[in-house]
C-alpha cells in the first residue's frame, strides 16, 4: 500500500472518530473567535436541544417511532433539577442523576402501555402525555410556581468553578452534547443499532430476525427520555430560571422538527437539525412572530418531498445518483 | 425436528388450516406444495409465531413454539424469507446480512453506546461471517450497496443469505424462487442444493415443481387447509388425490 492508500484506508475505517474529534476541536477552538454572548448563548440553547435530539432522533429516526410528547421529559428534567436544589436543598450534580433515574421511571411507566400503540396512537399517547405534563406544571403551584414559572435555580459548579457565563457554558453544555453525540454515534454502529433499524424498516422482518420488537422500542424510548431529562436539568440550572411555556406540545413538535429537518437516523444530521431550528428566528424577522406556522410548513413540505428528513433526503439523492451513474458507467 | 400436530388455524369462521400434521426431519428438504390459498403462508406464519395457530401443537427440538412469540422462536433457531421480500433497502446489502445475526451480537443498549473493546472485537467477527456468506452467494461484490438499488434476482439471495447467515437449525423459505427467470432460478436450485448437501434442514414452500421435485427429500400436499399427501416426490407425483388437486389443474392449463 502507498502512503496516500494508506491515509484512506485510515480515514474511511475511523471516519466516525476523526469526524467527532474535528467538531470536538472546532468547538474547543470557538470561544476564542466568537466572544459575543448572545451569539454563544444561542449556540448553548443549540447544544441542549443537540442532547435531546440525539435521543429523539434514536427512537423517530432509527427505531421509526413516533413521539410528540418529548417536551415532557424534558420539563420533568428541568422541574425535577429545580424543585430538587431548590425546595429540597440538594446537591445539583446527584439530583440531576437522580431526576433522570425518575424520569427514565416515568418513560417506562407510560412506554409500556403506549408504545403497543403504533403510528397516529402513538403520536396522540405521547402527544396527551405532554399536555397531562404541562398542565400539571402550570397547575400544581405550590410546588412548581405556576404559569409564572421558577425562578431562584443555582448555576452548576465543579468544586469552586461556576458555570455561570456564557464561556464557561459553552464548554459545559458542549460536553454533554458531545457525550450523548458519541454514545448515540456508537449505539447505532452496533448490532443493537441494527436491530432498531431493522424494526424501524419490518416489525415482522425484525421479530423473525430475534429482535424483541416491543422491549427494543421501550429501551430506545426510556434511553431518548433520559437525554431529555438530563438536557432539561442542565436547561434549568443554565437559565436559573424555568417555566411551564418551555415544555408545552410546541416545544415537542419543534423537537420532532428538528429531527426531521436533519434527516430520520442521522446522527449527526440532528445538530444540523437542532442549528437551522434555533437560528431561523435569529436570521428572518418574520419567524419571530409566525414561528409555529412556519415550522408546520417547514414539517409538511418535507415530508412531502423528502420524507427520509432534509439532510438525509438530500444524501441519499446524490449517493442514489453516483450509484446508478456508476452501474450505467459500468455496463456501457 | 419440527413436528406438527393436528394444528387448525381458522379466521373468524374460515377455516384456513384444518388438522395439519408433519414432521420435518433433520438434515433434509421438505417441501410444502398446494394450490393457491391451501394455507401453505399461514402454516409458515403459524410456524414462526407471527400467527397464533387455534388448535394442536408445534413442537421443535422438543420445545413448544405455540404461544410463543416470534422474536423467541427466531432465537430458538428458526430463521425464514418472506414470499414478498422483507429486507431494508435503505441499509446495505452488508449491514442487511448483519441484521440476521441479531441474536448474537447482544442487545444491551448500555454496552452498545459504551463500545466496549469486545463488542468491537465480536462486531468484526460477525462482519467477516456476513461477508463469508456473501461471497458464498455471489454477492461480495455489492456488499456495501443500499439493498433498494439491487435487481429482484440478488434481493432474493441477499434475503436467502440473511436466513443463512446465523447458521440455524432450520430455515423456512416462502417461495425462494418466485418471480425469477429461468437462470436465477436455476442458481437459487444450485444454492439450495449446497446448503442440503452441507446438512441443513429446510422447509420449502414452492410453485416451481422442478425445483421442489429436484430437491426434495419429502413432500407435503396441503389443499384448502387439510394435508392431503405425503411422501417422497415420486409417491406424491403418482397420488391420484394430488394429481386432482393440484397437478392435474397444471396439466390442464398446461
Amino acid at each position: 500500500m502507498s502512503i496516500k492508500e494508506k491515509i484512506l484506508y485510515f480515514i474511511t475505517l475511523h471516519h466516525t472518530g476523526l469526524t467527532v474529534s474535528g467538531f470536538s476541536l472546532a468547538l474547543v477552538l470557538f470561544p476564542l473567535f466568537e466572544d459575543n454572548p448572545y451569539t454563544l448563548g444561542l449556540t448553548n440553547l443549540i447544544a441542549i436541544y443537540v442532547i435531546i435530539v440525539v435521543g429523539l432522533n434514536l427512537f423517530i429516526g432509527y427505531a421509526g417511532q413516533i413521539s410528540l410528547g418529548h417536551a415532557a421529559f424534558f420539563g420533568l428534567g428541568a422541574y425535577g433539577s429545580a424543585i430538587a436544589t431548590v425546595t429540597f436543598g440538594l446537591p445539583a450534580w446527584p439530583s440531576m442523576f437522580g431526576v433522570a433515574v425518575l424520569v427514565a421511571l416515568v418513560a417506562l411507566l407510560v412506554g409500556v402501555p403506549t408504545l403497543r400503540l403504533s403510528g397516529h396512537y402513538l403520536a396522540m399517547a405521547t402527544l396527551g402525555c405532554n399536555i397531562v405534563v404541562h398542565t400539571i406544571m402550570l397547575q400544581w403551584d405550590q410546588v412548581t410556581g405556576g404559569p409564572s414559572g421558577f425562578p431562584g435555580i443555582p448555576s452548576l459548579s465543579i468544586g469552586g468553578f461556576v458555570f455561570d457565563d456564557e464561556v464557561r457554558l459553552h464548554y459545559l453544555l458542549w460536553s454533554f452534547a458531545l457525550l450523548a453525540l458519541l454514545l448515540a454515534l456508537n449505539l447505532v454502529r452496533s448490532g443493537v443499532g441494527r436491530g432498531l433499524a431493522a424494526l424501524a424498516g419490518d416489525e415482522t422482518a425484525a421479530a423473525a430476525l430475534g429482535v424483541d420488537t416491543q422491549r427494543a422500542k421501550i429501551k430506545v424510548f426510556v434511553l431518548s427520555a433520559v437525554f431529555a431529562s438530563i438536557a432539561g436539568s442542565l436547561f434549568a440550572h443554565c437559565y436559573n430560571f424555568v417555566s411551564p411555556d418551555s415544555f408545552d406540545i410546541f416545544a415537542s413538535t419543534d423537537m420532532a422538527i428538528m429531527v426531521v429537518v436533519g434527516g430520520m437516523g442521522s446522527i449527526w444530521g440532528s445538530v444540523i437539525g437542532a442549528g437551522l431550528l434555533t437560528l431561523l428566528p435569529e436570521w428572518i424577522d418574520i419567524f419571530e412572530n409566525y414561528k409555529d406556522l412556519i415550522h408546520g410548513l417547514i414539517l409538511v413540505l418535507i415530508l412531502m418531498f423528502l420524507p427520509q428528513g432534509l439532510m438525509t433526503g438530500l444524501y441519499e439523492k446524490i449517493t442514489d445518483k453516483i450509484t446508478l451513474r456508476r452501474q450505467k458507467n459500468a455496463a456501457s | 425436528m419440527l413436528h406438527l400436530e393436528e394444528v387448525g388455524k381458522r379466521f373468524g369462521g374460515l377455516p384456513a388450516l384444518d388438522q395439519v400434521s408433519f414432521s420435518v426431519p433433520r438434515g433434509q428438504v421438505t417441501a410444502l406444495i398446494g394450490p393457491n390459498g391451501a394455507g401453505k403462508s399461514t402454516l409458515i406464519n403459524c410456524i414462526t409465531g407471527v400467527l397464533h395457530p387455534t388448535t394442536g401443537s408445534i413442537r421443535f427440538l422438543d420445545r413448544q413454539l405455540t404461544g410463543q412469540a416470534a422474536y423467541a422462536i427466531a432465537r430458538l433457531g428458526i430463521a425464514r424469507t418472506f414470499q414478498n421480500l422483507k429486507l431494508f433497502p435503505r441499509l446495505s446489502v452488508l449491514d442487511n446480512v448483519l441484521t440476521g445475526l441479531s441474536c448474537e451480537a447482544g442487545h444491551s443498549l448500555t454496552m452498545a453506546m459504551l463500545r466496549l473493546p469486545y463488542l468491537r472485537h465480536r462486531e468484526r467477527q460477525l462482519k467477516l461471517r456476513a461477508l463469508e456468506v456473501l461471497d458464498r452467494f455471489d454477492l461480495a461484490d455489492k456488499s456495501r450497496l443500499p439493498v433498494g438499488t439491487l435487481a429482484y434476482g440478488d434481493k432474493k439471495r441477499v434475503e436467502l443469505a440473511r436466513a443463512c447467515v446465523a447458521e440455524p437449525e432450520l430455515i423456512l423459505l416462502d417461495e425462494p424462487v418466485a418471480g425469477l427467470n429461468a437462470e436465477e432460478t436455476a442458481s437459487v436450485g444450485e444454492q439450495l442444493k449446497q446448503l442440503r448437501s452441507a446438512g441443513q434442514t429446510l422447509l420449502l414452500v414452492e410453485h416451481d415443481m422442478e425445483l421442489v421435485m429436484g430437491i426434495a427429500d419429502q413432500v407435503v400436499v396441503l389443499d384448502s387447509g387439510c394435508c392431503i399427501a405425503r411422501g417422497t416426490p415420486a409417491e406424491v407425483r403418482n397420488n391420484p388425490l394430488v394429481l386432482e388437486a393440484y397437478l392435474g389443474q397444471m396439466e390442464a392449463t398446461a
